[in-house]
């Protein structure tokens, strides 16, 4: 092992703190401040862009020319928007980032920047007919209930998150909301805590992956990095099919270490980084996964298409039930992501992209 | 230029592997570009000529990659499944056979479905290469395979896989051999990644900061039995876009072409095609926007292993790309 990177109590607490805030997308200043208040002491240079990205730069000290490596993960987290009162502290919803509406009913979230609390009603199970209790719920028949004594608190706009508190699960396992991506921004603070020397890190806390990608190709077009790496979080659905087949579409497994990408629906990642992520692990004895290639994007998919171009590489924890109320990832896969990307980074050979892609 | 087509069509280039395809390019041009190179996102560039007085800096464009196809599972009998890049219609797909980059080679199976009049999913299709059990499957997740079908002449027509665009990259092959004197500074890029939504271009139109930007690619035709409706025709010359469902072409840079396709007595149809995109979008709409055209070859059967052009048409499009790019060019209001 080049290094000797943990996930322990300070780790878990700074994940903790990260999922515990609310940010969902366009509204990510919470996370933002814990952001700046981790890494100000660590980096050269620290700023907030237009977008509300936070770029922070870490200058090596190698000698020789560093390659500029952009490392990014994003801030948001899907959620919901209030969009109209009914009166009595009734609200009518819509989501932010991809939600699925079967997952919602009956669900406690926090609303606006006080947080005031509420739950996601719909119709009770005594009276929905056993025809409706086969269709799922659409949105329009949904509302956020805060109660009527704080109906006053809550304004049109206000973003809404799951109300859900970060718990450990045993030794082994964590249950919270938003660990996607407040797991890659722990990560990457953690490098930053850390950081390889042979390389400028380009750190960037991105701003509405969830609805499209949109802070992350600004904040590349800002830094211009000689090669990016995506720090996110990815389904692991190793779970039995619902149909009783054997599930061969699960994307990644639970435990099986950090996920590198081979193909997503925005991105082909470059395979001279692909190849060196692999040959680190492999060279370190970290275990990792492909994730499986289909669809999905991570900030990569905006990265690499930005200027000249720029070789981009995702790279994911595995977690169960994403985009829901609450998901759970294994401790080790953490620690198995943040050793690799340490690693990688550490032996990044100076000349991996002077021969071209592919060759 | 049949012997280069069939040369081109031949070589395995799925998207994000387009580096077998692109070194047969650079192989042809080496010596008839003033300077080359390949960026970061595996786009090829050549560059040839000079700016001088009225002349501009043009951008041509031809897409190196194909659509294909990804593994994404290996079962325990050694069946691999797989996700498609780009634009696989399921449909072609059942019964087919693939090539991946390693060599291997493979047959598109089939589950066996209720309906079996409609094609089922790519899911419920898998790679058979021949294996008995995982341990002994040539292939792994994340290796990428092409359709695989030989190059041939039909009368006066070609069919293969990868005539989309391959067509295109022979024909800025050998307008760059060709072209003489010019008043421009042509870029003659061969792009990466054009099937997954044109990604290449967008990075290579950003370098290249084009004055006119020209996608060579292929285009659908309307001329077969209860097709689509569409007024281009096989045989009847190259297209030049009017309009597709990612850009609307320049009107000055229409006019241009079709104005040089008449003064020299070159055929030329126009087209407006209700499906899919090409390069030209991306060059259109890079940095603050560029004047953009289409030169399109009419192809039956895209996106199927078997994709036909008339090579009449292909000679026709190559005396108009020449006539082109060897011009001063006035764009108009």
């Amino acid at each position: 092992m080049t290094n000797n990177l943990r996930v322990q109590a300070p780790q878990l607490r700074l994940l903790e703190r990260l999922t515990n805030a609310c940010a969902v997308s366009g509204d990510e200043g919470a996370v933002r401040r814990i952001v700046l208040e981790e890494v100000k002491p660590l980096v050269d240079d620290l700023q907030v862009d237009a977008l509300g990205n936070v770029l922070a730069t870490h200058r090596g000290n190698g000698r020789g020319p560093r390659l500029r490596v952009m490392l990014a993960a994003h801030m948001d987290e899907v959620g919901f928007m209030i969009t109209a009162a009914d009166g009595e502290g009734i609200f009518r919803f819509d989501t932010v980032g991809g939600i699925d509406p079967r997952q919602l009913p009956g669900k406690p979230v926090l609303v606006g920047s006080e947080g005031i609390p509420g739950v996601i009603g719909a119709k009770p199970v005594h009276l929905t007919s056993p025809e409706e209790r086969k269709r799922s719920p659409s949105l329009d028949a949904m509302r956020i209930d805060v109660g009527k004594e704080n109906a006053g608190k809550v304004k049109v706009g206000d973003r809404v998150t799951f109300a859900t508190r970060f718990i450990r699960l045993g030794r082994r396992s964590v249950r919270a909301k938003a660990l996607d991506d407040r797991l890659g921004v722990a990560t990457l603070i953690e490098i930053l805590r850390h950081p390889p020397e042979n390389v400028d890190i380009l750190a960037a806390f991105t701003v509405q992956e969830e609805v499209g990608l949109r802070g992350a190709g600004v904040a590349a077009h800002a830094l211009e990095p000689d090669l990016a790496i995506a720090l996110d979080c990815t389904p692991a659905y190793d779970l039995p099919s619902w149909d009783g087949e054997k599930n061969i579409r699960y994307n990644t497994r639970l435990g099986a270490g950090p996920a590198i990408y081979v193909a997503d629906a925005a991105t082909l990642p470059d395979p001279r980084l692909i190849a060196h992520f692999r040959r680190t692990a492999e060279a370190e004895g970290i275990p990792y996964q492909l994730r499986q290639p289909g669809g999905g994007g991570t900030d990569a998919g905006a990265i690499h298409r930005r200027r000249e171009g720029i070789p981009s590489l995702s790279l994911s924890v595995p977690g169960r039930y994403l985009h829901t109320a609450a998901g759970i990832v294994r401790v080790a896969d953490w620690e198995h992501t943040l050793q690799l990307v340490h690693a990688a980074l550490t032996r990044l050979p100076a000349d991996i992209l002077a021969a071209p892609r592919g060759e | 230029m049949q012997a280069l087509l069939e040369k081109l069509t031949q070589i395995p280039g799925p998207s994000g592997a387009e580096h077998l395809v692109r070194s047969a390019v650079q192989q042809e041009i080496e010596g008839f570009a003033d300077a080359m190179y390949t960026d970061a996102l595996g786009n090829l560039l050549a560059r040839k000529g000079r700016r001088t007085d009225g002349g501009l800096r043009v951008m041509v464009a031809a897409h190196l990659d194909e659509i294909g196809v990804i593994v994404t599972h290996v079962d325990e009998n050694g069946f691999v499944r797989f996700a498609p890049l780009g634009g696989v219609s399921p449909r072609y797909a059942p019964g087919g056979r693939v090539r991946f980059l390693n060599g291997v080679g493979g047959v598109i199976g089939l589950e066996r479905t209720e309906d079996r009049t409609s094609a089922p999913p790519l899911e419920k299709m898998f790679i058979d290469v021949g294996a008995g059990k995982r341990s002994d499957c040539p292939v792994a997740v994340g290796d990428v395979a092409v359709f695989e079908r030989p190059f041939e002449q039909l009368g006066g027509r070609w069919i293969s896989k990868a005539m989309d665009d391959r067509v295109g990259v022979a024909l800025l092959i050998e307008a760059l051999k060709r072209l003489g004197d010019t008043p421009h500074e042509v870029y003659f890029v061969f792009s990466a990644q054009e099937e997954v939504g044109v990604r290449g271009a967008t990075t290579a139109a950003f370098g290249v900061e084009p004055d006119l930007g020209l996608a060579v690619d292929v285009t659908m035709t309307g001329d077969t039995p209860k097709g689509v409706t569409m007024e281009v025709a096989l045989g009847k010359g190259p297209a030049v876009k009017v309009k597709d469902r990612g850009m609307i072409a320049d009107p000055r840079v229409v006019r241009w072409m079709t104005r040089t396709a008449e003064r020299s007595g070159i055929p030329y149809q126009r087209e407006i095609l209700e499906y899919g995109s090409t390069d030209g979008r991306a060059i259109q709409l890079s940095r603050a926007g560029t004047p953009t055209g289409v030169l399109s070859i009419p192809c039956r059967y895209v996106h199927s292993p078997s994709e036909m052009v008339d090579a009449g048409d292909v000679k026709q499009a190559l005396d108009l790309l020449l006539a082109l790019l060897s011009a001063p060019i006035e764009l108009g209001d």
